[in-house]
């Protein structure tokens, strides 16, 4: 079966992957069509649903949820490291893959 | 059948059968079933009909839960601290006054600052039964727990006999909505499936409520636009503000590493994924904690502490307080979504179980309610799902039990906290 992802709004500019994925996958939820990924992305994990630049709001639940702070194609994975909050500036400084914080280290000393 | 609907025990089984029958015309049932609640003093209607037992102290705890062992229709609540608090006190009353409770036994170990007889007194001036003693003047343990063993029999007999019935609807619902235990599928399924329930609820003339103000951070624009007029917006503004206030005195967003892990990026998206469960009405306006929503539609409680010298009460120190907040503001059923899994349930209320993880749904079978994962593999669509749960929503109010109740879980949590209450007496510790 082809790896699947859910665009929960029509306006959304990323959908949400319903399994881990590389290659083709099946977007369902408000449109339903295909795309193919540039990149491994991990359940639960959105990927680009079209080209975006620094600056652009990421959409996802037809609202925004923070802007990419680099360019984005489509199909490349959206986390950490291209997109920021507007609220919570510490989640940028997280580890992209285990969403540590990187900024305590003179805590732990 | 578990003992606390024992009352309705014809009425449930009836609805179990016919579900396998007729199931395709209970998908459009909802909007226009009737069926027969309890009609309380104060007008509101009540969709069960129960004993319950409030203990004043921790100290009379064991006593109070005794004395419920083996009891149909009967049910505990109470407050640990021996010092009283306000909010606790509005909170108990409220649950006491709940159109699902008939009559009240106030129990107390006789030397703790909240007062049983007080309580008994505010619920007979409800119109209701209402019985207290002291554990220190009735003989210890055993003798308490038998002397209370006869008040239950006594008052259950009474409700049974006496409360009348009257034809209810979605419009004479209140329903509150929870989300814990999520996982990356209660923003995608879970909580929009409740939303597009409540949607159905709102239209139906029926009151919609969901809560964790601390968890729509970044959504201030968001939520102004859903309000219903100037004075909501006014509200809305005011909580969201508080609520931020709050994140940032204890520095916590209610957001995680393990969040991140998940896929999710920033507090906006996973405030968005809650917020999915207020689907698409307008939003009327704020309640607090012990507040019943003040007209039909969709209400916001707030249930974050107000600004107190003792900086005492977290927000929602857990699910279960987030649910008991709920019933206090009148919802005859609590709707909780939990993506990873929950084995929770509530006194009072019936707590009804929603997954958007299908994975969840079978393994975690005897507890989830309803299986809101089909809106994700494409199967029902969102409405469909919303339609369905509105289905089971008026089953459980005819009197089929939840899986939380046929399970007999009734989890309590009532906590110090302090929400200000300007018209409130000053008299027991704010």
């Amino acid at each position: 079966m082809m790896s699947r992802a859910f665009q929960v709004h029509p306006n959304d500019n990323v959908a949400t992957l319903l399994n881990d994925a590389s290659g083709a996958v099946q977007i369902l939820g408000a449109r339903t069509r295909e795309i193919r990924l540039l990149e491994k992305i991990s359940r639960g994990h959105k990927v680009a649903l079209k080209d975006l630049i620094a600056g652009d709001a990421v959409i996802k639940f037809g609202a925004r949820i923070g802007h990419a702070t680099k360019p984005v194609a489509r199909g490349a994975w959206v986390h950490l490291h291209n997109l920021a909050s507007e609220v919570d500036e510490r989640s940028s400084t997280l580890d992209l893959h285990s969403g540590a914080p990187t900024d305590t280290s003179s805590a732990y000393a | 059948m578990p003992e606390n609907i024992s009352s309705r025990s014809s009425r449930g089984n009836e609805a179990l059968t016919e579900k396998t029958v007729i199931d395709q015309s209970l998908l459009t049932s909802a909007a226009t079933s009737s069926w027969a609640g309890f009609l309380r003093p104060d007008g509101r209607k009540g969709v069960r009909n129960l004993v319950l037992i409030i203990y004043t102290v921790e100290c009379a705890q064991h006593v109070a839960h005794a004395i419920a062992i083996g009891e149909a229709d009967t049910h505990v609540i109470g407050f640990p601290g021996c010092y009283d608090n306000a909010y606790a006190i509005r909170l108990m009353l409220a649950l006491a006054r709940h159109p699902n409770v008939g009559a009240v036994l106030s129990v107390g170990l006789g030397c703790e600052y909240t007062q049983p007889e007080k309580i008994a007194a505010a619920v007979r001036a409800s119109g209701r039964p209402a019985e207290w003693f002291f554990i220190q003047q009735s003989g210890g343990t055993r003798s308490s727990v038998a002397k209370g063993k006869q008040i239950v029999a006594r008052l259950r007999e009474k409700i049974r006999q006496e409360t009348p019935r009257a034809p209810m609807t979605l419009a004479d619902l209140t329903v509150g909505c929870e989300c814990g235990g999520s996982d990356g599928t209660s923003g995608l399924a879970g909580n929009p499936t409740v939303g597009a329930f409540f949607d159905l609820l709102v239209d139906a003339g029926g009151r919609a409520i969901f809560e964790e103000t601390a968890e729509m951070i970044g959504l201030r624009e968001t939520m102004q636009s859903r309000a219903a007029n100037p004075e909501a917006k006014q509200q809305l503004a005011a909580a969201y503000d508080k609520a931020e206030r709050y994140c940032r005195s204890v520095r916590q967003w209610s957001v995680s590493p393990g969040n991140f892990a998940g896929g999710l990026t920033t507090i906006e998206e996973k405030s968005l994924g809650a917020f999915a469960k207020s689907g698409t009405r307008p939003i009327q306006g704020v309640i607090r904690v012990a507040e019943t929503p003040r007209g039909p539609g969709l209400w916001i409680l707030d249930s974050v502490p107000d600004e107190h010298f003792m900086q005492f009460g977290y927000t929602n120190p857990n699910d279960t307080e987030g649910i008991m907040d709920l019933i206090s503001a009148g919802s005859q059923i609590v709707l909780f979504v939990t993506g990873r899994g929950s084995v929770i349930g509530s006194p009072i209320a019936p707590l009804i179980k929603i997954t958007g993880n299908s994975t969840t749904f079978r393994t975690m079978g005897d507890d989830m309610d309803f299986d809101a994962g089909r809106v994700l593999t494409g199967e029902v669509t969102l409405a469909q799902a919303g339609r369905e749960l509105a289905d089971l929503v008026v089953r459980i109010a005819q009197g089929e039990p939840s899986k939380p109740e046929s399970l007999n879980h009734r989890e309590y949590f009532i906590m110090y906290k302090h929400q200000n209450t300007p018209t409130l007496a000053v008299g027991c510790r704010a």
